[in-house]
């Protein structure tokens, strides 16, 4: 972890206020907490401000929602700063959060992040269409299907160099490319079907799954 | 009570005490640094470590209560060791881990020699360092002209934060990020608004909040250290004066609990620069419009012969809000001896009269006595603006809960919540039926705050009687409670109208004195009052302000670190301010002064010492001799002075204070109330829009 700071001022914008959808929705969540405690809502409020704001949190956001749950500025800022998941930076309408932890590491994610660095460039570097961008993460509790990495809010498993660039290429072709596991396998079940228990009489009739 | 062992030694202590407080308790000393005594506990320093025998680990004392220790089996006292080889080393260890990113620029960091990471790294750290990386390296931030900021050094103990928002109640200080790159910093590094601010400087363990005027002024081993009484407001906050030479380089609070517990304002803190520019060192005489340096003979001469050529009935004086009690003492005295009435120490025409008795004009509830307080009610005063620190114990009174607050007059951000009932003097009688009426009614020690605003109006008499008539009726009048409490804005008030400065039989108050009625006017520091032309005007003060602009005389006078003085806070206790330095050039100390233009004018005043000048007054008011103390108002003034009644007009209760940096030719002169005051003029504006 570095530094986190504020984008700067130059691509921040100017105004920010909840949709009436959105502020709808942060009411009822703030609803949730007893009088005088509705600044315990701040989490998921900035949450639906970055989902909002596209992908980031931009100053104006943070105030906002400060405003929004009458408390001082300083006190969401501290907030917004201290979850690396409140992305303080614009980020592309693709955001690639590879894992680097070690399994993945083992598993290949080394190679993941090559194509990353050739296909979108440095971390945190917005690709030229507005596209794409990618950071690298701590782990994201999938080991089983390393290496993996997240794209908005899917995630897709037991990556190779090769799948994961199609993945990209899928996404930069305007399609929407099924998550999970992008070999056969079926979710965090063995690799290559069932290994074990596959007796069938194993199992009655009367409970056994079509 | 609850039984522990420190150290050895069994000592009893209030179950609700935390570990640190039972070791303190027993005579052991623990080491800290986030722990303060009047702010909440954080216990992320971890420096407090001790040993809990039957515990596995060494255990925070600051964050552990003694009631939450497991008991022993066998019901003997628990036992807490604070000297054992694993404190020892849990303390070294601690303090190695915050030596890390700590630099090592102890010989340019101006906390250098008075820092508790220096001072607890000598008595518990270890000799050297083990630790081979680069350290962590942190942007200084803005956050306003008084606190420079050297963030590379910050250990983290927030402190800061929890100072800003518990005590002076403006959320402005932070931690943004976390680990190891939290930084301390404000919402995008705006200036803080707070008039506590300076507090931060005091309550940073080491050099990373420092003084920003005072940056690289000196060393504190340099300092001479003089424990002195402020007189930028009526609160009388303790304060210590160092000075190197004749220069005054610093004020900082000492600990009254009394009065401002440790805390001092902004104003106090900072006026320092005041103290040097704009000074008068030489008396001035005006000829043909023009003012001209002076002798000093020259100076008396010149009045001797105005004083001279008028009637005793065309003299008059008026004493300012920096006056100490001995210098009015001895200018009554002489006008008295001139067999002039015309005296006066009211300069924005507040209606106080000593007549009325010393319970009518004092802060009867006492400012330790707001803690005590059950509700309040706040007339025609803003004591954010009046007493920053007075304001943060109310603050601090509410935070504990159950402390419905009223105000009747401005309404302001006082950083506290309150009900507003409403402008005008009509609200104060008609108070009841209101929702607050009933809270204020129901609480057993109502405290009415009055501020001087209120009374400082042509009806004040009336307001002053409806004030306290509200008083009484809402039951803050008991045996055991005063609640009518007055807050002045003036130093010097209280002290002035105990020795009662004020317009004797057929005198002239302050307002007819300077609406030019007066052939001669002596003006002691007063600076709040326009003069008008006509009057021959003696001015005795420090500094160019309205007063010297005004004057024909000049006689240059000490400021109140450069004289020993008493001054009278607003609650009536007597406090003796010491003399630190010395007035520049030829200005002498008031007394002096009077004393020897007395000599001139041939009514010579009988003292010709500081303390003969003291006895004297001391046996006209023998309550000023006993010092820190408070001689009681009588409960009974109150119910006279409601009885007064009196008509009350409609025009809205204002305070007192219009602009907190300005209140008196001091302030006026510095540059760094200045600054502040631009920038809390550009925060309303902002605000405003």
């Amino acid at each position: 972890m570095s530094v986190r700071r504020l984008a700067p001022a130059d691509v921040q914008p100017k105004e920010f206020s909840f949709s009436k959808e959105n502020a709808a929705w942060a009411n009822v969540q703030v609803a949730k907490y007893p009088a005088g405690r509705q600044q315990s809502a701040i989490i998921p409020l900035l949450w639906r401000a970055q989902e909002q704001a596209g992908g980031w949190l931009p100053e104006a956001a943070i105030r906002h929602v400060a405003e929004f749950l009458s408390m001082a500025h300083i006190r969401a800022l501290e907030v917004a700063t201290f979850y690396t998941m409140f992305n303080l930076e614009p980020v592309g309408k693709f955001h690639v959060q590879l894992c680097g932890t070690t399994p993945c590491v083992l598993r290949g994610a080394e190679g993941l992040k090559k194509v990353c660095r050739d296909k979108i460039g440095e971390p945190g570097h917005v690709t030229g269409d507005g596209k794409f961008s990618w950071v690298e993460v701590e782990c994201l509790g999938a080991c089983v299907n390393a290496p993996m990495v997240q794209i908005n809010a899917d995630y897709f498993e037991d990556l190779t160099a090769e799948s994961f660039t199609q993945v990209l290429d899928a996404f930069a072709a305007g399609k929407t490319p099924k998550p999970g596991p992008q070999t056969d396998r079926q979710l965090s079940a063995p690799v290559g079907g069932p290994t074990t228990l596959t007796d069938p009489s194993l199992y009655p009739t009367s409970t056994r799954l079509g | 009570m609850t039984k522990v062992i420190v150290d050895g030694k069994e000592i009893d202590v209030p179950p609700d005490y935390t570990l640190l407080q039972a070791c303190e308790a027993a005579g052991a000393e623990i080491p800290r640094f986030c722990f303060h005594e009047r702010l909440s506990i954080a216990g992320n320093c971890r420096m407090c470590l001790i040993e809990v025998v039957g515990m596995p680990k060494p255990q925070a004392s600051c964050a552990m209560g003694v009631k939450d220790l497991p008991p022993n089996k066998d019901g003997t006292p628990k036992i807490l060791n604070t000297r054992t080889p694993l404190v020892k080393k849990a303390r070294e260890g601690v303090m190695e881990f915050l030596l890390i990113n700590h630099p090592l620029d102890c010989p340019i960091c101006d906390q250098g020699g008075e820092c508790d990471l220096q001072d607890q790294a000598m008595a518990y750290g270890v000799d050297a360092s083990r630790y081979q990386e680069n350290k962590r390296a942190v942007e200084d931030k803005y956050i306003g002209p008084l606190v420079k900021t050297i963030m590379t050094r910050c250990i983290h103990c927030t402190r800061c934060i929890r100072f800003s928002t518990e005590v002076a109640g403006v959320s402005e200080l932070g931690a943004i990020g976390r680990g190891e790159d939290m930084e301390i910093t404000t919402y995008l590094e705006q200036a803080m608004t707070s008039e506590l601010q300076g507090n931060v400087v005091d309550l940073c363990p080491v050099g990373a909040l420092t003084s920003k005027p005072y940056a690289f002024a000196a060393r504190p081993w340099e300092l001479n250290k003089t424990e002195s009484i402020d007189v930028m407001d009526a609160l009388g906050s303790a304060i210590r004066i160092d000075t190197r030479g004749r220069e005054v380089l610093r004020i900082l609070p000492r600990v009254n609990d009394d009065v401002n517990e440790e805390w001092i304002s902004d104003k106090t803190r900072h006026v320092v620069d005041g103290l040097r520019t704009q000074r008068l060192d030489q008396p001035y005489i005006r000829e043909n419009g023009r003012l001209r340096v002076a002798t000093w003979s020259e100076a008396f001469a010149a009045i001797a012969a105005k004083v001279k050529a008028s009637s005793a009935k065309r003299i008059g004086a008026i004493a300012g809000d920096l006056a100490t009690v001995e210098d009015m003492f001895a200018l009554k005295d002489l006008m008295t001896r001139l067999d002039s009435t015309n005296i006066d120490c009211r300069q924005d025409g507040s209606a106080f009269d000593p007549a009325w008795g010393r319970a009518s004009y004092l802060f009867n509830a006492t400012v330790a006595g707001i803690e005590a307080a059950d509700a309040l009610l706040i007339v025609g005063s803003n004591p954010r603006r009046e007493s920053a620190v007075l304001n943060s114990r109310i603050r601090k009174r509410w935070r504990a809960g159950n402390f419905p607050i009223g105000v009747i007059g401005e309404k302001a951000d006082l950083t506290y919540a309150y009900d507003y009932l409403g402008a005008g003097v009509d609200t104060l009688s008609g108070l009841a039926g209101s929702k607050f009426a009933e809270a204020i009614k129901a609480a057993e020690r109502p405290l009415v705050l009055v501020g001087a605003g209120a009374l400082a109006r042509k009806d004040g008499a009336a307001v002053a009687a409806l004030a306290a008539k509200a008083a009484i009726d809402i039951g803050a009048i008991k045996d055991s409670w005063n609640g009518f409490s007055i807050l002045h804005s003036a130093a010097s008030r209280v002290g002035a109208l105990d020795i009662g400065f004020v317009p004797g039989e057929g005198g002239q108050d302050a307002a007819a004195m300077a609406g030019g009625k007066l052939d001669v006017l002596f003006l002691l520091g007063a600076d709040e009052i326009e003069v008008a032309a006509g009057a021959f005007v003696v001015y005795i003060g420090t500094h160019g302000d309205r007063g010297a602009h005004r004057a024909d005389v000049i006689l240059p006078g000490a400021a109140y670190p450069e004289k020993s003085g008493t001054y009278v806070n607003t609650e009536g206790r007597v406090q003796m301010a010491a003399r630190a330095s010395f007035p520049p050039g030829d200005a002498r100390e008031d007394w002096a002064i009077l004393r020897a233009l007395s000599d001139v004018l041939g009514h010579k005043l009988p003292y010709d010492s500081l303390g003969a000048l003291r006895q004297a007054l001391y046996a006209a008011h023998p309550h000023m001799q006993r010092i820190g103390l408070i001689a009681p108002g009588n409960a009974t003034d109150i119910q006279k002075l409601a009885a007064l009644g009196g008509k009350t007009e409609k025009a809205t209760l204002h305070s007192s204070v219009e602009n907190f940096y300005f209140t008196n030719p001091i302030a006026r002169a510095s540059a760094i109330m200045a600054e502040c005051a631009g920038l809390a003029n550009r925060a309303t504006q902002t605000a405003a829009e």
